[in-house]
């Protein structure tokens, strides 16, 4: 499997925000955004996740059935976490997990993410880098092959962030793809960089392609 | 249950049971109760405008809860969730609408002939009212969820929702209250009313699964 964008082009409000962006991230493969505020890192992972619809330009998942639309290989960890105050931890996760047609075990991914003693305390009594980690308990209970992270280590703790590691580790072993958007430093071994720049919407088309693993960590971002 | 629209349906129930859906009843209650009031003690100007007044109660006790209906999903990002659901949005939107209505429509169902009696309203009529607003109310629940769709990004959306929504609502309340009337008999304005519900349940979650998508963008 391989997540292939190409010349992606996004306005947001009438404003151009993206323009030709191409990414290839291939099996195993990780890709960090990176870029200042207002780059369109998040507007990026929406549009991979089909939530915008791109002026132009295509997103799809070669090697997988036709059939399928890529939304529905595909997570995404956004700022918000979805997390319904009412509804105690494993509810909460319960919905996600069938909703998004997900078969793991509920108890195991709260317990893999730190929550396994909290699971019947309500949404509301969680702090914000527990919302977080039950945002990524998701990831293990309902599995797909493309993580799209937007700044996944916000509110976590230096353990959750450890954990997010791994959970990414894991994910690319298994042959997942993972973009994330980010400012932080997330040290995904052998992964690309994508610099959406401070001329954002001004400069021409950019690139960036992945290796394949496990070759060493190449950064491609051409600036023509 | 394990399907996405099982997920949403038993979600969506589970919140409701959290609190609120016990509101339209009791607001149900204040608007049959304070028309007494307003017209005076007589019983066979209450007996003949009761089933009015019940659908007039029923159809704003219906407006209550739509605008989180779909906004508080928006909100917390529930709703960007069900847009990579493995299940076409019109139907999850169907889901929703039909949890609402089991939350906050049928409610106002069962309680239509009981509050009927404080209206004088014979038990033949109460019967029919309940009857016309179980065809009506899923209808009404259906053009809500439409409101509610187009009102989510909005913070006030609360009270622009019955502004586009009771215009359209108007044939339904026609052929509701005809449907009560006994004198009149014949099924004939029950029937009406059972299609505009089969419309509206058709056109209903495709129309408001369609202004999510436009809004997301």
């Amino acid at each position: 499997m391989r997540l292939v964008a190409e010349a992606l082009a996004v306005a947001r409000g009438g404003r151009p925000i993206l323009e030709g962006v191409s990414l290839a991230v291939p099996a195993g493969g990780a890709l960090a955004v990176v870029g200042p505020n207002g780059a369109g890192k998040s507007t990026l992972l929406r549009t991979l996740a089909g939530l915008i619809r791109p002026l132009s330009g295509a997103i799809r998942i070669e090697g997988d059935d036709p059939e399928i639309p890529p939304r529905e290989r595909m997570h995404l960890l956004g700022h918000l976490d979805a997390v319904k105050s009412a509804l105690s931890v494993e509810r909460n996760l319960a919905f996600a997990r069938d909703v998004l047609g997900g078969e793991g075990d509920l108890s195991e991914a709260l317990e893999r993410v730190g929550l396994g003693r909290i699971a019947d305390l309500p949404g509301a009594a969680l702090s914000a880098g527990q919302r977080r980690r039950l945002a990524l308990a998701r990831l293990i209970a309902a599995p797909r092959p493309v993580w799209l992270l937007d700044e996944p280590t916000a509110a976590l703790d230096a353990g959750g962030q450890a954990l997010l590691g791994r959970l990414v580790g894991e994910h690319r072993a298994r042959g997942g793809m993972v973009v994330a958007a980010t400012h932080a430093e997330l040290g995904f071994e052998g992964g690309a960089t994508l610099d959406l720049g401070a001329s954002a919407a001004r400069s021409g088309p950019r690139q960036s392609s992945t290796t394949t693993l496990p070759t060493a960590s190449t950064v491609t971002s051409l600036e023509p | 249950m394990r399907t996405p629209l099982g997920a949403v349906l038993s979600r969506d129930l589970a919140l409701a049971r959290g609190g609120g859906a016990g509101l339209g009843v009791m607001f149900f209650l204040l608007v049959v109760t304070l028309t007494p009031f307003a017209i005076g003690p007589d019983l066979a100007l209450l007996a003949r405008i009761g089933p009015a007044i019940l659908w007039l109660g029923a159809l704003l006790a219906s407006l209550l809860g739509l605008d989180r209906l779909l906004q508080a999903d928006h909100e917390d990002g529930s709703l960007d969730l069900m847009h990579l659901a493995p299940a076409p949005l019109e139907l999850q939107v169907a889901a929703k609408i039909l949890a609402h209505w089991l939350a906050t429509g049928l409610p106002l169902v069962l309680a239509a002939p009981l509050f009927g009696v404080m209206l004088d309203v014979g038990p033949e009529v109460s019967v029919r009212v309940a009857l016309a607003l179980l065809v009506g109310t899923p209808a009404l629940a259906c053009l809500g969820a439409v409101g509610a769709a187009l009102t989510v990004g909005l913070r006030r959306g609360g009270l622009l929702v019955p502004v586009l929504i009771l215009p359209l609502a108007v044939p339904v309340l026609i052929f509701g209250v005809a449907a009560c009337d006994a004198a009149r008999g014949g099924w004939a304005p029950l029937s009406v009313l059972a299609g505009l519900a089969l419309g509206y349940a058709v056109l209903g979650p495709v129309a408001a699964a369609g202004a999510l998508r436009l809004l997301r963008d």
